[in-house]
């Protein structure tokens, strides 16, 4: 800092102590270190309006509405409700920046992400926000159009902020997963790009988000916390190699495996035999990925994989907690026709509930609001007991339609065996 | 800016992650074999044409300056071929084709400081939000509530010595952008919002305010002479729904503004389904600049988990086999009238058999 004193911060130094690395120390550098003034005041002003909270406990930005040229979001937009006090940061906008799918970078280019933002922001990231956008917060109304205009011009687009279709996220996947029994990369990118113009010009009810985990681990945490949730499986045998099954069992002993594998099975599905091998009813597994995490170079999923799409997760907001549910319980990933159909699928689902959903309402809750068949015959697809935990409980239900659905389940099963000959 | 030197947008979307992966990532996609765990914060992972790939996986303070961001690329070009990784809980893992780099790349990593751990059956790192920092509506802050956590739970990040991962999260407010955890600390407001009836008219679009209200507690009114909005205090259930769409309803509030301790949240699919996080405690004082009350809570509740639960249990499927009684007798956690849901469809939370643990 030249000129300006530095705003005292009390409370914020305690958060230097301890052996935690410490985001106070480096708000510091950068109002301390750093060779560019603008900065250096950014910080010092971002540290008093946030001692400032910490002392009255609340916050103090407000939100407003801001862009860049020809899109309508993807923006935060911050404006301090103390900016007479905290003058350098009184505009400290946010910039989502969408990731790769998997979150992977050289360092040449954070190298360069992080000389752009030097130039026209604050010099503080996220790597990432909880909607998987790289964060730039701090920019002034000016700076946006620069720093966007730079990183634009070398592979980067802004994310979805508003409602709209956000940023996408994906699992680290088949980059370093032996658990992946699909491509995300691919997924992510099919469905993420198929959406731009849904991601920069926000109108639609609400937000809607794509995530994809590669297995049923779903370390993407994609049935809770995305509209259209993409999670790998497979439908053949899971692969068993007994020897290093029995590799396994003299490593640990039996009864281990019996406490922590066999019996933790949620469908029984699993048989620890008298020579050591493992027996699997794999008509029942449910594939929870239990047994192939523990016995992780045992166990591996089959060969025919593809995808379950689950429709409608979310959180509290408004009408509390919704999990995604089924709505494809398997699909094929491997043709460009595969992936057409599944883009197909998501642009079926945005436009019913475009149309058809509230304003501020998630697509789960649409759903929630609708029933799930009249959602699936807005769609076009047909029930499936998948879709399912539990059948109709009561009886007030009008059911003059039975005979009709019912010849339409067995012409529906003729056509799957014929085509399955 | 004059309109003419607008420039448009190259809408680029998503771009390709092959061009940032590793080498040996790129060659083996798809075709990995098994992992190992060597030790806490480092995988091994071994494809099938017998490639190996190394990670190690180390915590920062999430919010970056620039000065931090060029110190992990100094090491990544340095000790791990020049490839950044960032887990969904914002950690970094470096990743190296070679176990000989594996040594000298964690000892540069412990030099700048950062945390190596978090893998496994370790406490991870919080995910969390923006809080004070950045956010518009909330009721605490993030960044600060992390460290101040972190800083007591750090041997539990660096070593695995949980009988699962455990996954925390925080919120500040009750919209929970922070996600489901095995333990999430989120604001729970416990007072109704004080609405400035001068602001609300010119502010607010008040139709969509009172759409926006979970329990139909909000009305148009004229307070003053002027259009504002007034809240039946009955029926309010203190969400803060409403501050969002209309800032003069603030619900923030430097006393009433508590946090609420939430368990047994899990996403993955393994053993059983996923699961959403329920209530244990409420009512824990918003106390900057270290939260230790919560962090006290949540450390009971680990020390717990981590006696009693067996090998690879989570938290939910922890307390799914020992029963609720026995988890609030366990943590000495107060069970209040409180617990007891009345959400709709919560007839189901409610234990209708003989099932009981005496």
């Amino acid at each position: 800092m030249a000129d300006n004193k530095n705003f005292d911060t009390p409370m914020l130094d305690e958060l230097e102590k301890g052996p935690w690395p410490s985001f106070i120390s480096g708000f510091k550098r950068l109002r301390d270190d750093h060779e560019d003034k603008t900065i250096n005041g950014m910080a010092n002003s971002l540290l008093g309006q946030l001692e400032h909270s910490y002392e009255t406990r609340k916050g103090y930005w407000k939100g407003g509405t801001i862009s860049v040229f020809g899109y309508g979001g993807g923006i935060i937009p911050r404006f301090s409700e103390v900016g007479d006090q905290f003058v350098e940061s009184k505009e400290f906008h946010t910039m989502r920046v969408q990731p790769p799918a998997g979150n992977y970078y050289t360092t040449d280019m954070l190298r360069q992400l992080g000389d752009s933002w030097e130039k026209y922001g604050s010099g503080l990231v996220t790597f990432h926000g909880q909607t998987g956008n790289i964060m730039f917060i701090g920019t002034t109304n000016e700076n946006i159009q620069h720093f966007f205009d730079d990183i634009n011009d070398y592979g980067w687009d802004l994310g979805g902020a508003g409602p709209c279709v956000r940023t996408g996220m994906s699992c680290v996947g088949a980059a370093r997963c032996e658990q992946s029994c699909c491509n995300e990369q691919a997924i992510h990118r099919h469905l993420m790009n198929n959406f731009t113009d849904d991601v920069h010009r926000p109108a639609l009810p609400y937000k809607f988000k794509f995530k994809v985990s590669g297995c049923p681990n779903d370390c993407q945490n994609a049935i809770e916390r995305s509209d259209f949730a993409v999670i790998g499986t497979w439908r053949d045998d899971m692969k068993v190699d007994q020897e290093e099954v029995k590799a396994y069992v003299a490593a640990k002993g039996r009864q281990h495996v019996i406490d922590n594998v066999t019996s933790r099975c949620p469908t029984n599905a699993l048989t620890l035999n008298d020579d050591d091998t493992l027996a699997v009813d794999n008509k029942n597994c449910v594939r929870c990925m239990h047994c192939l995490n523990v016995m992780n170079k045992a166990l591996s999923p089959g060969d025919d994989r593809g995808v379950t799409i689950l429709i409608g997760g979310k959180r509290t907001l408004k009408i509390g907690d919704l999990m995604g549910t089924v709505l494809v319980p398997f699909k094929k990933l491997e043709t460009m026709d595969d992936y057409e159909e599944i883009i197909e699928l998501a642009e079926e689902i945005i436009d019913f509930w475009a149309e058809n959903g509230l304003e501020h309402e998630r697509c789960g809750e649409m759903i929630e609001r609708i029933g799930l068949v009249n959602f699936l015959e807005g769609i076009g697809i047909d029930v499936d007991p998948n879709m399912i935990a539990l059948p109709r409980q009561s009886s007030y239900v009008r059911m003059d339609g039975w005979n009709d659905e019912a010849i339409k389940w067995f012409e529906r099963k003729a056509e799957e065996a014929a085509a399955n000959a | 800016m004059a309109l003419e030197d607008m420039r448009s947008p190259i809408e680029s979307g998503c771009p390709d992650g092959f061009q940032y992966m590793h080498p040996v990532m790129r060659k083996n996609y798809g075709m990995w074999k098994y992992h190992t765990h060597p030790r806490p914060g480092v995988l091994l992972h071994v494809a099938k044409s017998g490639d190996e790939i190394w990670t190690i996986k180390c915590a920062t303070q999430r919010i970056l300056d620039v000065f931090t961001l060029r110190t992990l690329c100094d090491i990544g070009d340095k000790y791990a071929d020049g490839f950044i990784h960032f887990t969904i809980r914002s950690n970094v893992e470096y990743v190296v084709d070679d176990e000989a780099k594996v040594q000298p790349l964690i000892d540069a990593i412990e030099e700048a400081g950062f945390i190596i751990g978090g893998t496994a059956n370790s406490v991870a790192t919080l995910s969390h939000t923006q809080g004070w920092l950045h956010c518009d509506i909330p009721g605490t802050d993030a960044s600060g509530v992390v460290k101040s956590m972190m800083d007591e739970l750090i041997d539990e990040f660096k070593n695995c010595n949980m009988p699962n991962r455990v996954h925390m999260t925080t919120s500040c407010c009750q919209i929970n952008c922070g996600g489901q955890g095995d333990i999430a600390i989120n604001v729970q407001h416990t007072k109704p919002p004080r609405i400035d009836h001068t602001q609300v008219g010119n502010v607010c679009e008040r139709p969509s305010v009172v759409a926006r209200c979970p329990v139909a507690a909000i009305r148009p009114a004229m307070v003053d002479g002027k259009p504002s909005l007034e809240v039946d205090e009955k029926k309010c259930i203190c969400c803060g729904a409403c501050f969002p769409p209309c800032p003069p309803m603030q619900i923030n509030d430097a006393e009433h503004s508590k946090l609420a301790i939430w368990v047994g949240g899990n996403h993955s699919n393994a053993r059983s389904k996923p699961t959403f996080q329920r209530l244990v405690a409420a009512g824990v004082p918003n106390n900057p600049p270290r939260w230790p009350e919560a962090t006290a809570i949540v450390k009971k509740i680990l020390n717990t988990y981590k006696e009693d639960a067996k090998d690879w249990e989570r938290i939910n499927d922890w307390i799914e086999r020992i029963g609720w009684p026995q988890f609030f007798e366990k943590t000495g956690l107060p069970f209040t009238k409180y617990h007891i849901d009345n959400w709709r469809g919560s007839r189901h939370s409610l234990n209708a058999s003989t099932h009981i643990r005496f």
